[in-house]
């Protein structure tokens, strides 16, 4: 059985990735990828945690034993999509003021 | 509790006029009609409710009593918070014998008087307010009769002052009227004053203003009695000093001397407002205080042994001289409203001679008898002005018609025909057409009882009862009563002997100008074409419309002015007492039923001869020289209009014109109060206090502070501004380093972000995983080794921002 040490590595590996393609990525629809890959890392923790929070390991008994890691982790999933559908439209926005989607030409807060 | 309750209904007798103020204030006063039911309804209703209590009381035979009780309601309207009750005050209504007589009167008067002023105020172009004023009256008045505590009997008292400044000024086109307004309002204003220290000092004492508290509790009057004043303020006691503020209130209110000034004066209003305040309210208000707190007044003498308090002794002093005085003025005015201002005067101050030499009853009494026929007597008067007033405008007429409408033709013949008055008063109506002519000056009248014989019987049965006509009259009953008190008194000492000499001689003075005027007015013939064409508004003369607006309150009026006195019959009295001692209504005679309501309730006189002996013959010896004096001689037309009054040459010309000239006691007033506070306003102020000190102290002030504004400016441009621009200077410098920091880039945001999370969970960590105990050394430690790196770091990360600052992807 895998042990739990290792989905945390990758779930931490995955969020670093999210974190380094949000602060270094100057394409807006790239840093919206790693947001989502952010999300993805922790849903991963999630997941992992529930299953091994969990003494009963047959699936077949989740409904007794609790589905909150499982319930957690659809929510994000909604919530991603929305903030997708969000920060595409942005995007979007930002491009016809500014024929760019490049993030520091959007500096505008500076003013 | 039904409305209906005794206890409760007394809340609702003041409440209709006020309603019908403010609803006649707030627009009804646009219709006048209306305006005229709404006023009458709500006084009629007022009636109606006190008609109710005042039965409900005479039902209750030990009403007043500690047995009976008293009728009332109150309810704490201002707590202070202690734990005790002391110095809370509360607002109740209650009746008592004392109130129950006065509610009889009041409202009865105050209707008859409304009902008058339909008629008299039908053409004034402003009747509707007037008629507003007259509610706000009539409902101050009955808050102040009901009110069963000092403070909202104050209430009441100080919203008629108000009143009364708005009606007596109520034809204000007139300089007098507004004068006499200013006047009366500042006079009692004076006293009023005075008045509220006294309440403020009674509640300072006992810590209640509750009267049932205050007055029928012996331990509290023995206290006050008994307890220096503050200061030990001329020796006297706590309850002398209150009485005395409160005998200065009545002073001025029921306009004693030195502040009666303003009541003559106040014949400036129209007569219903007279009426109303000479009998119904105003000066009714201040003696029913000075009987109301009789208790407090005595407290620490023992009037029934002869040995007085300082305020009784005030009382008696001011009372019996004020009685003399003002009738010896009475008889030698010629404005008929004047006689009877100063008429009132006097009478005042039989009650509260009376009340100085504890005559409680009487003084109660004569309030009662004196509010009907003095009510009576100005509304007569009214009438007789109003028929003057119409008389003139008929004789106007018809020379206009004889011949042509040449207005100064007529103005000139009325100059030389009519005599003119050269310090009388104008006329009381503003549409009078001749300015010289004044139909209230009785040496323009005469004969009257020709064309108004209602109003001219009615008056002089007023007149008599004022004079006292015996046995049929009220103000006999109730003016004996004050003798025989008097009389009793003056048995124990001095003081008493002196109240029934000076109130003696009074009297006689009171029948002599009583015949006076009814003499002039009404007797001999018209000595002016005005009095020959008097409006026979009584409507006894064929032809003319009964005016019974004005007629029937007369004839209700001297209905009272003659019975209202066999209640207060004494029962040893020949033949009458024992007859009227029992009414069936009322279950013992006036003083009995009044004086029940103290708690030491003074006996009942016996009768007595002398005392009513000289009621007969002060009566008999002022008719006597009034019908030598006047009556013949105005009878017979041995008086032409303009001549002197034929006592003049009797008395010598010198003392008839110091009393004419009212003892000069406006001129006086004017002289030493009016002319320095004019003097210290107009002069002194503006010229020596202004110009003289304020000016040049300011002036040197202002250069002080030119001088030390220079040298702070100095010290400001070098020191402040050098220190105040060099700190923007530094903070400018700062802020452009840090700006760089803000470059607006989200992505930058996000990685310090990140460094921060970083570090507080590098900073935390170690404590985790070391020992807990020593995590605030770790931790201090740890943040300096960061503070330091972070520096570094925000300083590459600023220098690479500007370098990368503008690259491409």
């Amino acid at each position: 059985m895998v042990p739990l040490t290792a989905y945390l590595v990758v779930a931490a590996f995955l969020f670093c990735v999210g974190v380094y393609g949000t602060l270094a990525r100057r394409n807006a629809i790239a840093i919206l990828m790693s947001i989502e890959l952010m999300l993805n890392a922790v849903n991963l923790n999630l997941v992992a945690f529930w299953r091994f929070n969990t003494t009963d390991t047959n699936p077949l008994n989740a409904l007794q034993t609790g589905m909150a890691g499982q319930a957690f982790t659809a929510f994000v999933f909604v919530i991603a999509a929305a903030e997708a559908a969000v920060g595409l439209a942005l995007i979007i926005a930002l491009y016809r003021a500014r024929q760019t989607v490049i993030a520091e030409s959007a500096d505008s807060l500076k003013d | 509790m039904s409305w209906t309750n005794a206890n409760i209904l007394p809340w609702l007798i003041p409440v209709p006029p006020l309603i019908a103020f403010v609803v006649i204030i707030l627009g009804v006063g646009r219709y006048k009609t209306l305006t005229h039911i709404t006023a009458i309804a709500a006084i009629a209703l007022s009636w109606l409710f006190s008609f109710a209590e005042v039965l409900a009381a005479f039902g209750t035979h030990d009403l007043g009593t500690a047995t009976g009780g008293i009728f009332g309601n109150s309810f704490t309207w201002l707590s202070n918070g202690n734990s005790a009750a002391f110095g809370s005050i509360s607002m109740g209504v209650a009746v008592d014998p004392l109130t129950s007589i006065m509610l009889f009167m009041v409202p009865l008067a105050c209707l008859l008087i409304f009902i008058y002023s339909l008629g008299y105020m039908n053409d004034d172009p402003r009747t509707t307010r007037f008629f507003a004023y007259l509610s706000l009256f009539a409902s101050a008045m009955l808050v102040l009769v009901v009110a069963d505590n000092l403070l909202m009997l104050f209430i009441g008292w100080e919203v008629m002052g108000l009143c009364s400044y708005l009606l007596i000024g109520f034809w204000y086109e007139k300089e007098s009227a507004y004068k006499a307004a200013i006047k009366a309002f500042m006079t009692t204003r004076v006293a009023d004053v005075i008045f509220l220290i006294g309440i403020a000092y009674l509640w300072a004492s006992t810590g209640t203003l509750n009267f049932r508290a205050v007055l029928s509790d012996p331990s509290v009057l023995h206290m006050l009695g008994t307890t220096p004043a503050i200061g030990g303020l001329l020796g006297l006691t706590a309850a002398g000093v209150i009485g005395i503020c409160i005998v200065i209130g009545t002073i001025g209110k029921s306009a004693q001397f030195p502040l009666h000034v303003w009541l003559p004066d106040a014949m400036e209003g129209p007569t219903p407002v007279s009426a109303m305040i000479h009998a119904a309210t105003m000066v009714s208000a201040g003696v029913y205080l000075v009987i109301r707190m009789y208790p407090v007044l005595s407290a620490g003498g023992n009037p029934e042994q002869g040995i007085y308090s300082a305020p009784m002794v005030l009382m008696a002093v001011v009372g019996s001289f004020t009685a003399l005085f003002a009738a010896s003025i009475a008889i030698t005015q010629n404005d008929i409203k004047r006689v009877l201002a100063y008429s009132t005067i006097s009478q005042l101050g039989f009650m509260i001679a009376a009340l100085g030499v504890g005559a409680y009853a009487a003084a109660a009494f004569h309030l009662i008898t004196h509010a009907f026929f003095k009510a009576l007597l100005f509304l007569g008067s009214g009438s007789v002005i109003h028929g003057m007033e119409h008389g003139e405008h008929t004789v106007h007429a018809a020379h206009a018609v004889h011949q042509g409408a040449d207005a100064h033709e007529i103005a000139a013949e009325q100059g030389t025909r009519l005599e003119p008055d050269a310090h009388g008063d104008p006329a009381e109506h503003g549409t009078t057409p001749a300015p010289v002519f004044d139909p209230q000056d009785m040496r323009n009248m005469g004969g009257l009882w020709r064309t108004m014989p209602v109003t001219a019987i009615t008056f002089i049965i007023g007149g008599m009862s004022l004079a006292g006509l015996p046995i049929v009259t009220a103000g006999f009953w109730s003016k004996d009563e004050i003798f025989a008190e008097a009389w009793a008194a003056g048995s124990h000492n001095a003081l008493g002997l002196m109240v029934f000499i000076v109130l003696a001689f009074a009297a006689f003075l009171t029948a002599v100008y009583t015949f006076r005027q009814i003499a002039m007015t009404f007797l001999g013939t018209p000595r002016t074409e005005a009095a020959q064409y008097a409006l026979h508004n009584d409507g006894t003369v064929k032809g003319r419309r009964i005016n019974a607006q004005l007629v029937a309150p007369l004839i209700v009026l001297a209905f009272f002015a003659i019975f209202a006195g066999f209640v207060g019959v004494n029962p040893g009295f020949w033949l009458l007492g024992p007859a009227l001692a029992g009414w069936p209504q009322i279950s013992a005679p006036f003083a009995h039923w009044v004086n029940q309501g103290l708690i030491d309730a003074p006996t009942v006189l016996p009768f007595n001869i002398i005392p009513v002996f000289v009621s007969f013959l002060v009566f008999g010896l002022g008719a006597w020289v009034g019908w030598l004096a006047y009556v013949r001689p105005y009878h017979e037309n041995r008086v032409r209009a303009g001549e002197p009054d034929p006592v003049e040459k009797y008395i010598g010309s010198d003392f008839y014109r110091l009393a004419a000239s009212k003892y000069y006691i406006d001129q006086a007033y004017n002289r030493f109060l009016v002319a320095p506070i004019n003097w210290l306003s107009r002069v002194f102020a503006p010229q020596i206090v202004d110009n003289g000190v304020i000016d040049p102290v300011l002036n040197w002030i202002a250069g002080a502070m030119v001088v030390i504004g220079n040298t702070a400016r100095a010290f400001n441009t070098v020191v402040i501004d050098g220190v105040s621009d060099g700190i923007p200077e530094a903070l400018y410098g700062l802020a452009r380093s840090l700006r760089s920091v803000q470059n607006g880039q989200i992505q930058r945001y996000l990685l310090y972000a990140l460094a921060a999370a970083i570090l507080i969970g590098v900073n935390l960590a170690p404590a985790v995983i070391f020992d807990p105990s020593q995590a605030r050394t770790v931790i201090v430690v740890m943040i300096f080794i960061e503070v330091v790196l972070a520096g570094a770091i925000v300083y590459i990360a600023a220098n690479r921002a500007q370098a990368s600052h503008g690259e491409g992807d």
